[in-house]
């Protein structure tokens, strides 16, 4: 950390060519992004308040959800922006340097591996897939039988009976929900295994919490997918296409987003085996 | 009815979908550079705190 009390946030990088990004983009702390040049590299970064972001601050705002999505919002905005003007590598949240030195020398000691990733994201896109289980129409509760509206039934068969009928039919919702989530997985799996035909590199998530999504049900595929910007429309296409021939599941599509889920988990750039980390 | 959301741009994307990508993704430096806060621990740990703070927000509108 520096004499004043400032520490430095680190957003992403980018190629040395790519133009600095506009002043008046505010980022992490509301401060200026500022491109640091080493290696043929610009690391954009952020001078953050140590009180806040030092590391004992971080690791208790990091609990706090409010600081949480306002520091997530503000990161992504900056690295949105720069994915606009060229291939980027966006750094974890809340990586911080004590000063610029560590982040110059960063630069120079992976620069291999940044060029390596730039040069692999180029001309693509993340694409993110998210699959619920389509649960059947419940429709009204069938609720106490009636009785026969039309014409008396002489027979007394007992399945026609109002309690016996109204069982029957709560058993076959009961069954037609748990086979509607396993036709669900099996839909995700056709899914991802088609979307994955049509990208570079595909990731899988962890399925997020029911209601974390927004949705009651659940979720069965939770997947990033590296799209190379050629094949974006052939790709959201083919997403509308699966939607309407997997009708076990509901799809949603976002993004495009900054490659996230594609520069590796650790160690600069890493390599593309997505999915693979830890 | 098969419902799929449109491409995003124009709205905000969802906080929960863009904490998987900035939690999980990125490149994560390791080293003696930083103050190792991306660590797995503790990113566990803020899911974890996330999840209880999100689902109880969401608890009443889950019986819709």
């Amino acid at each position: 950390m520096t004499a004043d009390g400032r520490c430095v946030w680190l957003y992403a990088v980018t190629g040395d060519g790519a133009p600095a990004p506009a002043g008046a983009l505010a980022g992490v702390g509301a401060g200026p992004v500022r491109p640091l040049r080493a290696a043929g590299l610009a690391a954009l970064v952020g001078d953050v308040d140590q009180r806040e972001f030092g590391e004992a601050a971080l690791r208790r705002n990091l609990e706090d959800l409010g600081w949480l999505e306002q520091t997530a919002r503000a990161h992504h905005a900056v690295i949105e922006a720069a994915g606009t003007r060229g291939p980027v590598v966006p750094l974890r949240l809340a990586t911080v340097y004590r000063s610029d030195a560590g982040v110059l020398t960063m630069l120079r000691d992976y620069a291999a591996d940044f060029r390596a990733a730039l040069s692999r994201l180029a001309g693509c896109r993340e694409w993110g897939v998210k699959a619920f289980a389509a649960v059947p129409d419940p429709g009204p509760d069938p609720g106490p039988d009636p009785g026969p509206a039309g014409p008396p039934d002489d027979r007394e068969d007992p399945a026609s009976r109002p309690g016996t009928a109204y069982l029957r039919r709560r058993r076959a919702q009961l069954t037609s929900r748990t086979s509607a989530r396993q036709e669900a997985t099996a839909g995700a799996q056709a899914v991802h295994a088609e979307l994955s035909r049509l990208s570079v590199s595909a990731r899988l998530y962890p399925p997020q919490a029911p209601g974390l999504a927004g949705q009651a049900a659940p979720m069965v595929l939770n997947a990033a997918y590296l799209v190379a910007d050629e094949q974006a429309g052939e790709f959201a296409a083919a997403v509308t296409d699966l939607a309407g021939r997997h009708r076990s599941v509901r799809l949603g599509l976002t993004g495009p987003w900054p490659a996230y889920s594609f520069v590796g988990g650790s160690d600069a750039g890493g390599s593309d085996t997505a999915g693979e980390r830890r | 009815m098969t419902e799929l959301s449109p491409a995003i741009g124009d709205q905000r994307v969802a906080l929960v979908d863009l904490l998987d990508r900035v939690l999980a993704g990125g490149v994560v430096i390791t080293g003696e550079v930083t103050l190792s806060i991306a660590e797995v621990d503790l990113v566990t740990v803020s899911l974890r705190a996330l999840v209880t703070s999100v689902s109880a927000l969401l608890e009443d509108q889950d019986d819709r």
